[in-house]
């Protein structure tokens, strides 16, 4: 019954108790809006009462997995526990009643609260500055270059051209493209890491810096790092450190301290924002010394004990977003920091290391691992072989993992393994849910030798079969129509 | 609190299947001189209690009054049962739905979330959701600047200020040039548009309401440009769209906007909604995801993000653009609003938006030095001239906790005060915003 879209439910007419009375005189609507800018036609909105209304999209939410349902372990995505005091405190009124533009005076408390996610960011991240403005991690890569491009036009060099690892998240290259640049792509050598002579070969005037994500997409922590930093700028680039993975580093290790000069936080993997299946996140920017007379304006700023928004950033490139930033997002990442403190999030990052190191050791001889180095905090498999022996694709084995009621992981990524299946278990997975899914994933490879064709038609169990997305693509029904 | 599951004796089992006596034989990866020699320079963990006391402490800090503050973001009712639907984990502890077959909940809310925006605004495809307004608009500019391969972008001067400075940040690095649209009484002067539009021009880029609040005729505009070769873009405020007539009515190529209004908090600023919305030739053009129907192999309906050889994950430095991570939840409250509200309730808070604004307007007007700015029709939003600086009196009006509206002069708009009135401001309340402006009659 509840199978339907909302406009499939429209009864034509239907009570409601939503607002007030209009309480002032009313007036004709053609004398205050002239009749050529009048909508003609009634607006093809349904009418469905809320009752019904609810019943349709609790419906809907029934046919989702969830992080709330069990592990998802979607590799570089970080699909840890989205603890729910952050749903209360980022919904207190006095944060989401609060209007953007209100005067400084009247918004001490939420100013207060950025100046110091700022501090408490800048302290875990080893960096000098800070803005909370980039609304997504891929919004941050963009700020981030966009700091870079205009730091070498500053200082009279054109400097067109930013290197990126083969293993590097697609969102990479995008963000380099529209700040204006071209990207160069640095191998990985045979242990995963960044291949140091084509990385030599690479560097010249035209570089403006390099790219990287560490740990890598392969889970693996970049142990040239400081040399790296160092070739770098000694070619007059700069140092941009991917965060999406971040959470292996908490309290172990700061990317300021290992040379980079700018880094984007993803505030919905790291810090526990909940991700709202597909957004909204934040992506802070954390800058070195170098950068920070270039960040977007305002960041928040302290004079005595007055709060303000601070436009005295020398060389800002400008602004990013709107107003300042994704601030329920900043409110739920501050309330997550502070109950965590310099030893909880230590624990997090060594928990989410040991969870990694051992499903990977649960699956030890189950698929291939190409990089047969010790991951931190995720780690990538192959089904290369498996494929060549079954027929079984890694996209069949993550189809069938749905039907043991877990989420599968991080598909064809990175692009430099075949057949990839990049599994990030977080810290929040308990060692029961690990060896659950280790046991499942084993049984499935299991199945894929003795019956292929279950694997090649699964889902079996899900709200629908395995979708067509040909069809999909080639109709391109992206919006319903009222026949 | 770290809401990890582990007793001690299970870390110690996990080790010892590793083969490792403690965890620092995990990260031997890490150089040691790379590593923190001290910890974290952090504030002592709180228990949960201590945070809700401190959160709530930050948030009394906040002074909240009587708001007559848009400026693009706008205080409308939003229905109990759209935050109850967004405190399902099933939708806002999901992820970005990858597995489609688990995932339907999403990629069904989110098709008809696509079609309610195509609805509004007239358009024949509409993506799952850009970050808010004013990135909206600047990848709108990107994807004009793409489709025609021109260099030049014309920009109204009374399109919202923020807008225009993230379209400089966004475009800083491009061989383009923007170049602003003059104005007649705060409205698009039509004549001076069509003489610039030249071979070069990729988008004309408007809003309505304007960020006055004016209604702007664009009746005829569309024509001029597209004989020109260019695109018109258009930002609106989703809630106009009760009333006015859609912008696909009028030619537009490309409709983006801040869907704030339509069921999400002020929050202070964010997160928000941008609405992106296009002719259906665009559609490959288009930044972000986009669900599209499709059936399983037993012919059941379902649904699936499509066209995704335009996006990052595919694409690389070839994509339409750099997105990843968008608002979908802020969309789903949309979704949650209008579907609630249909036909009847959206078009009832048009109604009242319409007639308080109009109501405001005439009341402030009969006060001595107080003067509408533009002689121009408006919907919720309008500009006064005011006998002091609206500086003035947006910083006294603040100790009796009333927002009077944003001092456009700050804005770089002009002077006086730009009001803005929803559906939520009852006439008694208007009646005191009056009252205390006419202390500054002249």
């Amino acid at each position: 019954m509840y199978k339907k879209l909302i406009f499939e439910l429209d009864r034509g007419e239907v009570e409601q108790n939503y607002f007030s009375e209009l309480d002032v005189p009313e007036e004709e609507l053609e004398d205050l809006l002239p009749p050529s800018a009048l909508r003609r036609e009634p607006i093809g909105l349904p009418e469905v009462a809320e009752n019904e209304v609810i019943r349709h999209f609790i419906a809907l939410s029934t046919l989702n997995y969830h992080v709330d349902k069990g592990i998802y372990p979607l590799g570089s995505c970080t699909m840890k526990y989205n603890p729910k005091v952050n749903e209360d405190t980022s919904a207190l009124p006095g944060f989401a009643g609060l209007h953007p533009l209100q005067p400084e005076e009247s918004v001490q408390g939420a100013l207060q609260l950025m100046y110091e996610l700022q501090e408490l960011l800048k302290e875990i991240v080893g960096m000098r500055a800070i803005t909370l403005q980039p609304a997504a991690g891929a919004h941050g890569e963009l700020t981030g270059c966009l700091m870079i491009r205009k730091y070498h036009k500053v200082r009279g060099q054109a400097r067109n051209t930013m290197l990126v690892p083969d293993s590097a998240h697609g969102t990479n290259p995008a963000s380099v493209t529209i700040a204006g640049m071209k990207t160069l792509e640095v191998k990985s050598d045979d242990r995963g890491l960044v291949d140091l002579d084509d990385l030599k070969a690479k560097l010249g005037p035209d570089v403006a810096g390099l790219m990287l994500t560490n740990p890598s997409t392969l889970g693996i922590f970049e142990e040239n790092i400081l040399e790296i930093s160092e070739l770098v700028h000694e070619a007059g680039g700069l140092m941009y450190m991917d965060g999406a993975n971040l959470n292996a580093l908490l309290g172990i290790v700061r990317p300021g301290d290992l040379g980079f000069d700018v880094l984007h936080i993803n505030l919905h993997k790291t810090f526990s924002v909940p991700h709202g299946g597909g957004g909204p996140g934040s992506g802070p920017v954390a800058v070195s010394e170098r950068l920070k007379d270039f960040l977007p304006v305002p960041i928040v700023s302290r004079h005595e004990d007055k709060y303000f928004w601070d436009y005295e950033i020398p060389h800002s490139i400008g602004k990013m977003l709107t107003f300042w930033g994704n601030f329920a997002a900043l409110v739920r990442a501050y309330t997550y920091i502070r109950m965590h403190g310099a030893e909880g999030l230590r624990r997090i990052a060594e928990t989410a290391i040991l969870n990694a190191n051992y499903l990977l050791k649960r699956l030890e001889g189950a698929l291939e691992l190409p990089f047969p180095t010790r991951p931190m905090h995720e780690f990538v498999l192959s089904a290369h072989s498996l494929m060549k022996e079954t027929g079984v694709k890694t996209l069949d084995i993550a189809k069938r993992l749905l039907d043991f009621g877990v989420h599968a992981p991080t598909i064809y990524f990175p692009l430099v393994v075949k057949e990839a299946l990049m599994i990030e278990p977080t810290e929040s997975e308990s060692k029961a849910m690990l060896d659950y899914f280790a046991t499942t994933l084993r049984h499935i490879v299991q199945e894929a030798k003795e019956d292929p064709q279950l694997l090649k038609e699964a889902p079996h169990a899900t709200p629908v079969g395995r979708l067509n997305e040909l069809k999909a693509n080639k109709e391109l029904v992206v919006r319903w129509h009222n026949k | 609190m770290a809401y990890i599951a582990h007793s001690e004796s299970d870390r110690q089992e996990m080790l010892k299947a590793l083969g490792v006596e403690s965890f620092d034989a995990l990260i031997e990866s890490v150089p040691a001189e790379a590593r923190l020699k001290k910890p974290l320079n952090l504030p002592p963990a709180l228990s949960e209690m201590e945070a809700v006391t401190h959160l709530q402490a930050l948030a009394d800090q906040n002074r909240r009054g009587l708001l007559f503050v848009g400026g693009g973001a706008y205080d409308h009712y939003i229905p109990a049962a759209v935050r109850h639907i967004l405190l399902r984990p099933e939708f806002y502890t999901a992820y970005t739905p990858y597995q489609a077959e688990v995932s339907q909940g999403t990629l069904q809310a989110i098709f008809e979330y696509q079609s309610l925006i195509c609805e509004l605004t007239g358009m024949e495809v509409a993506n799952a959701s850009m970050y808010d307004g004013g990135s909206a608009l600047a990848e709108a500019a990107l994807m004009a600047l793409h489709h025609t391969g021109r260099d030049q972008i014309l920009v109204a001067d009374n399109l919202n200020p923020f807008y225009r400075q993230i379209l400089q940040t966004y475009l800083n690095d491009q061989p383009v040039e923007l170049i602003e649209i003059p104005l007649q009484d705060g409205a698009v002067d039509q004549a001076a548009l069509q003489a610039l539009l030249s071979e070069r021009t990729a988008a004309v880029l408007v809003q309505n309401p304007n960020f006055y609040g004016i209604v702007e005729d664009l009746d005829g505009l569309a024509e001029p440009i597209h004989q020109a070769g260019g695109l018109l873009v258009v930002s609106v405020d989703p809630i106009s769209l009760s009333l006015l007539k859609p912008p696909g009515a009028y030619g537009a190529d490309i409709v983006v906007g801040e869907g704030q209004a339509l069921g999400n908090p002020l929050n202070f600023g964010g997160p928000y909604l941008g609405l992106f919305a296009s002719r259906r030739a665009l559609i490959r053009r288009m930044p972000g995801r986009i669900v599209g129907v499709t059936e399983d192999g037993q012919g059941r309906r379902g649904f699936v993000t499509v066209l995704q050889t335009r996006e990052q994950q595919i694409r690389r430095e070839k994509a339409t653009s750099n997105i990843c991570t968008n608002s979908q939840l802020c969309a789903l409250a949309a979704t949650v609003y209008l579907s609630l509200l249909g036909r009847e309730g959206f078009r009832e808070v048009g109604r009242q938006c319409l007639q308080k604004s109009h109501y405001l307007a005439g009341q402030i007007e009969k006060i001595p030095g107080f003067k509408r700015r533009f002689n121009r029709p408006f919907f919720k939003e309008f500009a006064v001239s005011t006998p002091v600086p609206a500086a003035q009196i947006v910083r006294d009006l603040q100790e009796e906790n009333i927002y009077p509206g944003l001092d456009l002069e700050k804005l770089g708009m002009g002077e006086g005060l730009l009001i803005a009135v929803t559906e939520k401001r009852s006439r008694q309340e208007m009646d005191r915003l009056v009252a205390a402006l006419k202390t500054y009659q002249a």
